[in-house]
């Protein structure tokens, strides 16, 4: 209703410009017509939309621990763009946040058009993954024989399902001074001679220190051997569970015993970082690691001494998880690099990797991580980075020879990654050092691995 | 205009003329859609649109996938088939499941028992007048606007196994001998996550409690007061019962929010050690997300789903009687 009164108001002038209702039928329809076709055609294609596709790769790795790997990885993500016409782009998380990221990616069908693969992971994401066997294939042919962990890792049935890349070896770093002061002037050669030493260790206030935690890398890397050297396994050959053994419940009493006489207690609540800290603190004397407790010791030489004031890396060795029963294996853990499938960029993707991979180009990268990661193929192993290397790194060079998958020993499948995601293995023993009798934490391990591999 | 008016004839002497508004005829609307526009229902049906769609897209089609999801066996990549209840039968029956409904549970009680007891007494204290109120209260706000992921990064140094400032300062004042356990037993850990959400959260019942303090009558504690009630008498017969509504709702809204708290426990012990800490909304997430396990997930998510509908139909209810019929 028209309320205007009298005659005090002018009438309106004629309009001229846009009023309400027109820009109301413009700009809706307009917009409206535009989500429309847009949504149609991201419904369509069921994936977000991209942008300025086919000349853009995106990478996604791990915040490596040897900061200089990433750091020469992206001086020759330049290079290989300009080598391939495209903007490689290189973005690095935690590896701890990496499986959450790589669901993410594959349920939304967008994200990076490679990414970083630890231990077994492509079993659990194959129906993601493109096959890479041609540059499988190439790369053996050229570097030779892969390590069998790397080939496990990434080749699902008859497909290689990402491209083996590096490995990297965890042996037992230590302060040489200190186990000479408890009298152990060499390495220990059992596990049971390790828990001796690590008991007087720990009364000169300098404790072990291990992880139990729900980690990627420290903490399987410590579980998984303690079931294969005691001569326990998750599945046997055919893959049906046989956890549930004499040997599980003699590496657990094991574990317990040498949780409480050498360890950190504390480290129940580590990651992977936190045994570097406390390591080069001076707060332990010895915990499983990749190598990058010495090159950062090394590297920090002018602030991180020793007690004398000595650089400490001067007073670092490295050893091997000691011999148990069955004998001695380690967990080494693989990286790869995977094609998504939802990637547009697949060509461009195998073409970089193939790059990357190169001899020339891989092999500055293999320096830059000075032994931190060795390569996927046995070849690497006579690089002449080795010679140039300390003695204490040396031990890293064959690493990997002596390595296991999970699963083992059954195939690695995705069950086996799915064990190793939900840390089943590594809560066994977390579960027992806390007090759980050994035949509860083994039923209860075994349980849910019966759960998982049926 | 003018000619939309009239005046009504009137005759010499008589009182003035009346000028009366009458519709002013419009040429009829050119285009289909003006004339929806001027129907009062289509516009607030379109107006009301944009708030339907992302209810629909970010609350209801997520639910939808999500119950779903849970009677699937989906995991990442693969869409997975309908397998009815079987996923919410594997999970009732899994003993981390097991431990992490009874430490939701745990979790929720014990964080909302501190948050409601020390919120309002912190509310009390600062309904009083004294210099610098302003800022105090204001200052309160700190712990609640602080993103929860820094705040619980902050406070997960200060719990570090090792390096804890805690522990160093309670072996510095004699009165420890070792290190305390904070997030490396299961027990300590859990009672660590309860302090912390129970300062995060407690700026949010103390400022909802004070703005409640704040709106009854000093009138009422002077005549109490002057009737001789002590001030207990005058907390629990007059402010409690004015109070009691407002309290309701901030308890509500907290149980809804701690029982599905994901940030604080995923920062602070990531659901370890060996699973001691994991609650729902954690455990959905290794499960779901990092372990790819969508459809085993989604069924442990879904697991607060009854909890909480129960705790908001007794809001809506208990609000509802407050409104009176």
């Amino acid at each position: 209703m028209d309320t205007q009164r009298g005659m005090d108001r002018p009438e309106r002038e004629p309009q001229t410009g846009v009023d309400r209702r027109t820009f109301l039928r413009r700009t809706g329809f307009g917009a409206g017509a535009t989500l429309a076709a847009g949504l149609e055609g991201i419904l369509g294609a069921r994936r977000a939309p991209a942008y300025g596709q086919g000349t853009k790769l995106h990478l996604l790795r791990w915040n490596d621990f040897v900061p200089a790997c990433d750091e020469e990885l992206r001086r020759q993500l330049g290079e290989a763009g300009k080598a391939l016409g495209a903007t490689v782009t290189l973005e690095t998380i935690n590896a701890n946040d990496l499986q959450p990221r790589i669901t993410s990616a594959v349920q939304s069908s967008t994200g990076p058009d490679i990414i970083m693969m630890l231990h077994n992971w492509p079993h659990l994401y194959e129906a993601s993954l493109v096959d890479v066997s041609d540059l499988a294939e190439w790369q053996r042919r050229d570097q030779g024989a892969y390590y069998s962990q790397s080939e496990a890792a990434a080749k699902v049935g008859s497909a290689w399902l990402a491209l083996p890349h590096s490995i990297v070896g965890a042996q037992v770093a230590y302060r040489k001074s200190w186990f000479d002061e408890v009298g152990q002037t060499t390495w220990p050669r059992t596990l049971e001679e390790l828990r001796l030493v690590g008991m007087k260790l720990k009364k000169n206030g300098h404790p072990v220190g291990q992880t139990l935690a729900h980690t990627f890398g420290d903490a399987p890397a410590w579980a998984y051997p303690m079931l294969w050297n005691f001569g326990a396994a998750e599945t046997d050959a055919a893959g049906r569970t046989v956890l549930e053994s004499k040997q599980t419940a003699e590496s657990i009493r094991f574990m317990q015993a040498y949780w409480k006489d050498a360890c950190d207690e504390g480290a129940l609540a580590w990651d992977d970082t936190n045994n570097n800290r406390a390591f080069l603190a001076g707060e332990i004397s010895a915990t499983l690691n990749g190598a990058s407790i010495f090159i950062a010791a090394k590297r920090g030489a002018d602030k991180l001494k020793d007690e004398k004031g000595q650089p400490l890396w001067q007073d670092i060795q490295h050893g091997p998880i000691p011999n148990g029963p069955a004998g001695t294996w380690a967990y080494h853990v693989a990286f790869s690099h995977a094609i998504m499938k939802y990637s547009k960029n697949q060509k461009l993707a195998k073409d970089f990797l193939k790059w990357l991979d190169a001899k020339e180009h891989y092999g500055r990268w293999f320096e830059a991580a000075a032994g931190f990661s060795v390569g996927a193929n046995k070849t690497w192993e006579e690089h002449s980075m080795w010679a140039k290397l300390d003695d204490a790194m040396k031990i890293y060079r064959t690493a990997a020879r002596v390595s296991r998958m999970f699963g083992y020993a059954g195939p690695a499948s995705k069950e086996a990654t799915q064990v190793y995601s939900k840390y089943i293995i590594v809560d066994m023993y977390a579960k027992a050092v806390q007090g759980m009798s050994v035949h509860d934490a083994v039923t209860w391990a075994a349980g849910e691995l019966k759960k998982i591999y049926g | 205009m003018a000619k939309h008016q009239r005046s009504l004839a009137h005759p010499v002497g008589a009182a003035p003329p009346i000028e009366v508004a009458l519709p002013r005829p419009r040429p009829a609307p050119p285009w289909r859609l003006t004339r929806l526009v001027e129907n009062e229902r289509l516009l607030a049906a379109l107006l009301l649109t944009p708030a339907v769609v992302l209810l629909a897209l970010f609350i209801a089609y997520p639910f939808v996938m999500g119950v779903w999801l849970a009677l699937t066996n989906a995991s990442v990549g693969t869409a997975g088939t309908f397998i009815g209840i079987r996923n919410f039968v594997k999970e009732w029956n899994d003993s981390i499941f097991q431990t992490a409904f009874q430490n939701t549970f745990f979790y929720t009680f014990w964080a909302t028992i501190f948050k409601l007891s020390l919120g309002m007494w912190l509310a009390l204290l600062l309904n009083r007048q004294f210099r610098g109120m302003r800022i105090v209260r204001a200052s309160m706000l700190l712990p609640f606007i602080v993103p929860t992921v820094l705040s619980t990064f902050a406070w997960r140094w200060m719990f570090d196994p090792t390096f804890s400032v805690l522990n160093w300062l309670l072996y510095s004042l004699g009165l420890i001998t070792n290190k305390l356990p904070f997030l490396s037993d299961g027990h300590w850990a859990m009672w660590c996550a309860i302090v912390v959400n129970t300062w995060r959260g407690m700026p949010f019942f103390a400022i909802t409690l004070l703005a409640g303090l704040q709106t009854i009558s000093p009138d009422l504690h002077e005549a109490a007061s002057l009737d001789g009630a002590n001030s207990w008498h005058r907390f629990w017969k007059v402010t409690w019962p004015l109070l009691r509504p407002v309290t309701i709702v901030v308890v509500v809204f907290s149980v809804i929010q701690t029982f599905a708290d994901f940030q604080l426990i995923y920062v602070l012990t990531g659901g370890g050690p060996a699973n001691s800490t994991h609650l729902l909304a954690t455990y959905a997430y290794q499960v779901g997300v990092a372990t790819g396990l969508l459809g085993e997930g989604a069924a442990i998510s879904l697991f607060m789903f009854p909890v909480l509908f129960l705790v908001v139909w007794f809001q809506l209810r208990y609000l509802r009687r407050l409104e009176g019929p």
